[in-house]
């Protein structure tokens, strides 16, 4: 490589570097606001805003679903296996809610910390098995806790 | 092995010998690509099992994966092409930046779209401003950036030139799209595919997505040559061996 070609490579190189120095330290100082959710953890230690519309993830407590057998208003708890946050909701869940799995509620919270959700959405992991496969690892009891099935789980109404 | 991909590079440089070279090359990732997408369509679609929680819905990670893969790696490309012009000042590298352009522009859409129509059944909507789904978004905006800025700019070495450095600086966005989902809390969920680690999926599903993942690349090699092609006759138009071609035909 001639000297001059090696220059203008330095050259590319300190400016990609210095670009990505910018982008990182302003992504970091944003980071609050580019997390999409906040952990129950952070709720229940008062990081997310009262009255002000926010979103909430984590995992559905296993056993914690409980319907209102006249309408569509079902309350649950999510979990990041720390703390813990009761939501409430009165529409249509999406198929993939279920105990164990991850979700993402869009609502307010109360003055009892407890989330009025206007959306829930189901969060998906990233493993992909035939229903056959996660059948025989429920049986042997080895399917990765988050993705069981919820279908036998008693549904307790308020 | 190192010598020979040198001599290909100095002679991949002259437009005359790549015309020549791709003319050969070209029906071979046409029928790697057809042959590919064929097979790893019908295999995903209709006889890979489904998945135990998504079900049917789940088969879009056929296009959607090779989409979305390809949408980066273009950009890549696009950025490579652009070192090599800036630094050795090698025209045939613009070709391939501009042919490129357009390819990925298209994967990132079809990426997104494919996103979104998966994300009404599995997540309940179609877009949420996720860390993910937002820097694909930039990378869809960056193709389109970088198409506009060539078309805006005259003579055509100030272009490439502009193009080059913005396709340089926009590559920082792929890092960022490929770990946002573990830097920060997202709705998409994280990698199923790594280099280090196992397929989070069984073979009979991530076979098929492998030839879809094949038949995409070659699809890529081969829209990329018949673009640069027709680049190289258009900006070669009044050299001799242009001349030469057209009237032998």
């Amino acid at each position: 490589m001639t000297p001059k070609r090696k220059k203008k490579l330095w050259i590319l190189g300190l400016m990609l570097a210095g670009v990505s120095v910018t982008v990182g330290l302003t992504l970091f100082a944003l980071s609050s606001n580019i997390n999409l959710f906040f952990t129950p953890t952070q709720i229940q230690a008062g990081e997310a805003p009262e009255n002000r519309q926010i979103r909430a993830g984590g995992m559905v407590v296993e056993g914690s679903v409980k319907r209102d057998p006249d309408s569509l208003r079902v309350r649950f708890a999510v979990t990041d296996s720390n703390a813990q946050v009761w939501i409430n909701y009165d529409k249509i869940l999406p198929d993939l809610f279920r105990e164990g799995q991850g979700i993402v509620a869009v609502g307010e919270l109360n003055a009892d910390r407890e989330l009025i959700a206007s959306e829930v959405l189901a969060k998906h992991d990233e493993n992909y098995m035939p229903p056959e496969v996660a059948e025989a690892l429920e049986a042997a009891g080895k399917l990765p806790s988050g993705s069981q099935e919820s279908s036998e789980a008693t549904e307790a109404t308020y | 092995m190192w010598k020979w991909l040198t001599t290909l590079y100095h002679r991949l440089a002259s437009p005359k010998w790549f015309y020549q070279i791709s003319g050969l090359w070209l029906p071979w990732f046409a029928v790697v690509s057809l042959l590919f997408i064929g097979a790893g369509l019908i295999w995903g679609l209709a006889y890979a099992p489904m998945d135990y929680q998504q079900g049917n819905s789940f088969r879009i990670i056929y296009v959607h994966v090779p989409a979305a893969f390809l949408a980066q790696s273009i950009y890549v490309m696009m950025a490579l092409a652009g070192v090599v012009l800036l630094v050795w000042k090698i025209k045939m590298a613009d070709v391939v930046a501009q042919s490129l352009a357009p390819v990925g522009a298209s994967m990132t859409f079809i990426a997104l779209v494919t996103g979104a129509i998966w994300g009404v059944p599995t997540w309940g909507t179609w877009w949420m401003w996720d860390a993910r789904l937002t820097s694909m978004l930039i990378l869809f905006f960056l193709y389109l950036g970088v198409i506009a800025l060539r078309e805006a700019l005259k003579p055509q070495d100030t272009a490439a030139k502009a193009c080059a450095l913005m396709a340089i600086v926009g590559v920082i966005n792929i890092p960022i799209i490929k770990y946002s989902v573990d830097w920060w809390y997202t709705l998409h969920q994280p990698a199923t595919f790594t280099l280090t680690e196992k397929p989070a999926m069984p073979a009979s599903m991530w076979v098929p997505l492998l030839l879809m993942v094949i038949g995409f690349y070659a699809f890529l090699g081969w829209s990329l040559l018949l673009r640069a092609r027709a680049e190289v006759l258009r900006r070669e138009h009044k050299s001799g061996w242009v001349k030469d071609l057209l009237q032998r035909k």
